[in-house]
């Protein structure tokens, strides 16, 4: 691109990406205007007990806490920054066809005070920075939609946010390294986690994470961590069992008890191993799900990143995944290049959205992001910046190699749709059971994926199929295959993510007319009063 | 119709209804379609059922046929086959009516009138009272002027009802071929005989051109172009709501805005609840090609609309838009006949907004048309060579002088 450098920078998400995308992009001269949906920065990772709580030690467990306090009084102080917390990016606007430059963003701010009356507001850039991380991803198992059972997510931020126990007996299930960190935010507030339970068995994590340990060693702040949390847990002697989950929930009206099983590498039940135990709640999370609503409003192409198979004898190669029949995915991500830079012109991606390599890569990858789109991707000429960027970069492949590890150690393994049994919700918004999504996908007149969505309103609800949407896709693909639906010219591709309405918005908010924030270096509230 | 053999291009709503006519009447039918079953304009717009919204003249007789078909379909679809069972319950027919609200005095007296010529085609448009129309819609503006009932408006879940006419098809015999693309027309002695698809060649007795907003451009492939072109309309959806609208609702310029083909966007307000609960807010009607680009300014202005219909709606969550192309032809009336260019080749398109409650109807009429029986509504106002259809640009420079 020889087009002069970007000046004026949206960046999209405060958690470690987008806030060292803004850090990057201000020491790069650039005006920034950060942007996210909550009162603090932090995403995530650096979630906060918000100040009004009064003056409360941040959680202890929570790692790299004064480096991240430091770079967010940087950003927010710097006269160049405009902070716009609690203001939800709506929508995304691409331009005309001869019109180059990024989509207009639409905002919805909130006001000085709480709540009542967001206003619809307007800004373009000239470049944009998404770093909107990702949300648990959760599979469908009979007794799921209990109440008592949570996401990970939830309990964690709970338990970190407002230090609240989201149960007394809790047993946290799934796949991950995050499992870790969310039974040791759930000792702290008091409960007690009676087992963590990894589906996928010793030999798969071992091989995923055992194979090149020299990519491991760039990411030793991350294995640190984790050795931390694994002594937390042998401490309150909470015991860490792989190859083992939870297959169903039980309960009248909420959970009482859930049924654990030991698994085959492909998550398949092993008879006989099958074992209840008494719990009030069920913390679970098998993987991330890239929120990717935003990149996709904005036209940003997506990479389908094949899952790694493992079956009983396998390496987790291309051939397993032939022999299990159907090819897997990890999942969609943003594609990105070397600079951050998606397929759209003037649009940068990092963090979460890109993969799942935890806080550290995606505090690289935000910074490479942030000076790209400051600069245009134009090598500095000052030697010590190059000479920063250029370990900004390396840290940033390391991530991604951390990352591909990490997907490689905890997969999710192909036999889970084993779990259910007709009557098992696969959508709770809508109730939709496992039972009527495999009718529509056999009804030969009604198995395109949006038409079966319709007719069973799998995804239809509330979350827009942020929690189901994925599952459903995968469910279709085994029931029909592979192959991509054709879409129709001028409409969208179906995919689990499109979601043109990024954020709710009132009927009313919606129907007021919006303003353009002009100068981002000026908050909402000043436009309106001058 | 027994051994005759047709090939119904697109497997939309119309060609689902087309093609459920012909297999039922004995033709070999085989539907082909380059993407899934209903997955495009007939999964992106809304399932009114109107008698409403149209004016005495030939488009309200189809939609009068329509109407009265729809209940009596559905049934059949649903006792053919287990299937066909569950598709028609999805299709969620619900004879619910509707309610056309205007909110100025010129809207009420346009509005009078327009009830009135509606009567004396036979349609039941009963006058409402403030009283009487604030116990059937406890939510609706005190600042209207005045409102009508329509008790023959009914409402599918237009996915659904498609699914369920295929359904029915394939149950009578028909075959279903998805993601095999129509590409050329095979012409002997003036006659087309076959298709050209992706996948190969298609033989048949008569073709029917059910592409929906692509018709024109099928028909052009086939050598027989007709003036079929997208109308782009968005769609809002609300969080599941408490019953709070229970009729179809909408406001009076409706069915101004139906009736103009002008290119700039036109908005106006249709509200009416799911079986979920969420709210269907539509729409728009632009002319912009096939442009699925949001456009937020669009959809406040269709949310502002709704608002000024149901003002207590303000704090409802929109959780969703979407949008897709209307079949347009620019005098606004389908395209249903043979085409006299090209023998073998049928039209069953431009239903511009009311495709999915005029698809029974279509399917009806083609087939007596097909079979040279005297049709059940008048179809000379449907048929292909019609200056809007044959000679698209001159009629519109004619219309717009
Ligand atoms: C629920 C959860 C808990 C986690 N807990 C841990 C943990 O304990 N330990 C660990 O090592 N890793 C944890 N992770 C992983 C870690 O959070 C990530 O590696 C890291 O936060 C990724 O950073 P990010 O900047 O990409 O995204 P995030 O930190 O997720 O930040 C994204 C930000 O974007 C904002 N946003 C999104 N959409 C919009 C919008 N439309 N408008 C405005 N703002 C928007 C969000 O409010 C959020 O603040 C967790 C992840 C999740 C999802
Ligand atoms: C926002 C909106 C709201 C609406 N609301 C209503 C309403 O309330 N009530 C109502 O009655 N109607 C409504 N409509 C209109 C209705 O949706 C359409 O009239 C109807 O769906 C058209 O159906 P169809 O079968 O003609 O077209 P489609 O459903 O588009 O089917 C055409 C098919 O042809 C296929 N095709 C195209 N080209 C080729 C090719 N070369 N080879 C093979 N296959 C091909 C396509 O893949 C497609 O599946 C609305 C429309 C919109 C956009």
């Amino acid at each position: 691109m020889t087009v002069p450098a970007a000046r004026r920078v949206a960046v999209v998400g405060a958690g470690p990406a987008g806030l060292s995308a803004a850090h990057a992009a201000l020491a790069a001269g650039a005006r920034v205007t950060l942007i996210d949906a909550a009162e603090e920065p932090g995403g995530q990772y650096h979630r906060t007990v918000p100040e009004t709580y009064g003056p409360q030690r941040p959680v202890r467990l929570q790692h790299g806490w004064r480096a991240f306090e430091r770079r967010r009084r940087r950003v927010l102080a710097h006269p160049r920054c405009t902070w716009l917390p609690r203001t939800s990016v709506w929508a995304l606007e691409q331009p005309q066809p001869e019109h180059e430059g990024p989509p207009r963003l639409h905002l919805l701010c909130a006001g000085p005070a709480d709540g009542a009356g967001r206003t619809r507001h307007t800004l373009d850039v000239d470049a944009l920075v998404l770093a909107v991380g990702a949300h648990d991803r959760v599979l469908p198992f009979p007794g799921w939609q209990l109440p008592g059972v949570c996401t990970a997510g939830a309990a964690q931020a709970l338990a970190k946010g407002e230090r609240v126990a989201v149960g007394e007996r809790v047993v946290v299930a799934g796949s991950g390294p995050f499992l870790l960190p969310v039974a040791a935010s759930l000792l702290d507030v008091g409960s007690r986690v009676l087992e963590v339970l990894e589906a996928n068995t010793a030999a798969t994590t071992a091989r995923g994470w055992g194979r090149r340990p020299w990519e491991l060693a760039a990411q030793a702040g991350k294995a640190v961590e984790l050795a931390g949390h694994a002594a937390v847990l042998a401490r309150h002697r909470v015991p860490y069992r792989t190859g083992r989950a939870v297959v169903e929930a039980r309960g009248d009206g909420r959970v009482e008890e859930v049924v654990t099983a030991r698994l085959r590498a492909d998550w398949s039940v092993l008879d006989g191993t099958r074992r209840t135990l008494a719990v009030d709640t069920v913390c679970v999370s098998h993987g991330f799900s890239p929120q990717l609503e935003l990149p996709l409003a904005a036209g940003c192409a997506l990479d389908e990143r094949p899952a790694p198979r493992c079956g009983p004898a396998g390496d987790g190669g291309a051939d397993d995944a032939r022999k299990s029949g159907r090819s897997g995915s990890l999942g969609a991500f943003v594609r990105v290049d070397e600079q951050q830079r998606t397929s759209v012109p003037w649009v940068f991606a990092a963090g979460e959205i890109t993969g799942i390599a935890g806080a550290p890569s995606a505090r690289a990858e935000g910074a490479v992001a942030g000076w790209s789109a400051a600069t245009g991707g134009s090598t500095p000429r000052d030697p010590g910046r190059r000479r920063a960027l250029r370990a900004l970069r390396r840290s940033r492949d390391q991530g991604r190699a951390f990352a591909e590890r990490l997907a490689r150690a905890h997969p999710i393994g192909a036999a889970w749709p084993g779990w259910l049994r007709p009557q098992t919700v696969v959508c709770r918004c809508e109730e939709t059971d496992y039972g009527s999504l495999c009718a529509a996908f056999a009804t030969e007149a009604g198995s395109a994926s949006r038409v079966a969505k319709l007719n069973t309103r799998a995804g239809l609800g509330p979350c827009q199929g942020r929690i189901c949407g994925p599952t459903v896709a995968e469910l279709r693909r085994r029931f029909l295959g592979d192959a991509p639906e054709r879409p129709a010219e001028g409409l969208p591709r179906a995919d689990p993510h499109r979601r043109p309405i990024a954020q709710p918005v009132r009927l009313g908010e919606l129907a007021a007319p919006s303003a353009p924030l002009t100068d981002p270096g000026r908050r909402p509230e000043e436009e309106s009063s001058s | 119709m027994n051994g005759t053999r047709a090939v119904v291009l697109g497997a939309g709503i119309i060609g689902a209804a087309c093609a459920r006519e012909l297999a039922l009447a004995g033709a070999a039918v085989t539907v082909v379609d380059r993407g899934g079953p209903a997955a495009a304009t007939t999964s992106h717009g809304e399932g009114n059922v109107l008698v409403s919204d149209k004016g005495p003249g030939p488009e309200l007789a189809l939609a009068q046929l329509s109407r009265e078909l729809w209940p009596t379909v559905l049934t059949q679809v649903a006792e053919r086959s287990a299937e066909g069972h569950r598709a028609a319950q999805a299709a969620e027919w619900d004879p619910k009516g509707g309610i056309v609200v205007a909110t100025t005095s010129a809207g009420a007296h346009a509005l009078a009138r327009f009830a009135d010529s509606q009567r004396s085609a036979g349609v039941r448009a009963e006058p409402l009272a403030p009283e009487a129309l604030r116990e059937a819609e406890p939510y609706v503006t005190r600042e209207h002027t005045a409102a009508v009932h329509y008790g023959e408006d009914a409402q599918v879940q237009p996915a659904g009802a498609a699914t369920a006419l295929l359904t029915d098809a394939l149950a009578a015999g028909a075959a279903l071929r998805g993601g095999e693309e129509v590409c050329s027309g095979v012409v002997r002695g003036g006659r087309l005989t076959g298709v050209r698809t992706t996948h190969g060649l298609l033989e048949a007795d008569l073709f029917v051109n059910a592409a929906g907003p692509w018709s024109g451009a099928l028909a052009a492939r086939l050598g027989a172009p007709v003036g079929v072109e997208p109308r782009r309309g968005d769609v809002l959806v609300t969080t599941p709501q408490p019953p709070t609208v229970f009729h179809k609702v909408y406001d009076a310029d409706y069915v101004g805005s139906v009736g103009s083909g002008e290119e700039e966007s036109q908005t106006s307000a249709v509200v009416e609840s799911t079986r979920a609960g969420s709210l269907l807010i539509g729409s728009s009607r632009r002319r912009v090609g096939f442009d699925d680009r949001l456009r937020p300014e669009v959809l406040s202005a269709v949310a502002a609309k709704a608002l000024r219909l149901f003002p207590s709606l303000a704090r409802v969550p929109v959780m969703r838009a979407y949008g897709g192309f209307r079949p347009y032809v620019a005098d606004h009336l389908p395209v249903i006949g043979a085409d006299p260019r090209l023998p073998g080749l049928w039209h069953a398109s431009g239903h511009e907004g009311a495709g999915i409650g005029l698809s029974v109807g279509t399917g009806r009429l083609l087939l007596h048309l097909v079979r040279g029986e005297p049709p059940p509504v008048d179809a000379a106002a449907f048929r292909v060579d019609r200056p809007a259809v044959l000679r698209p640009r001159q009629y519109q420079q004619q219309e717009t002088t």
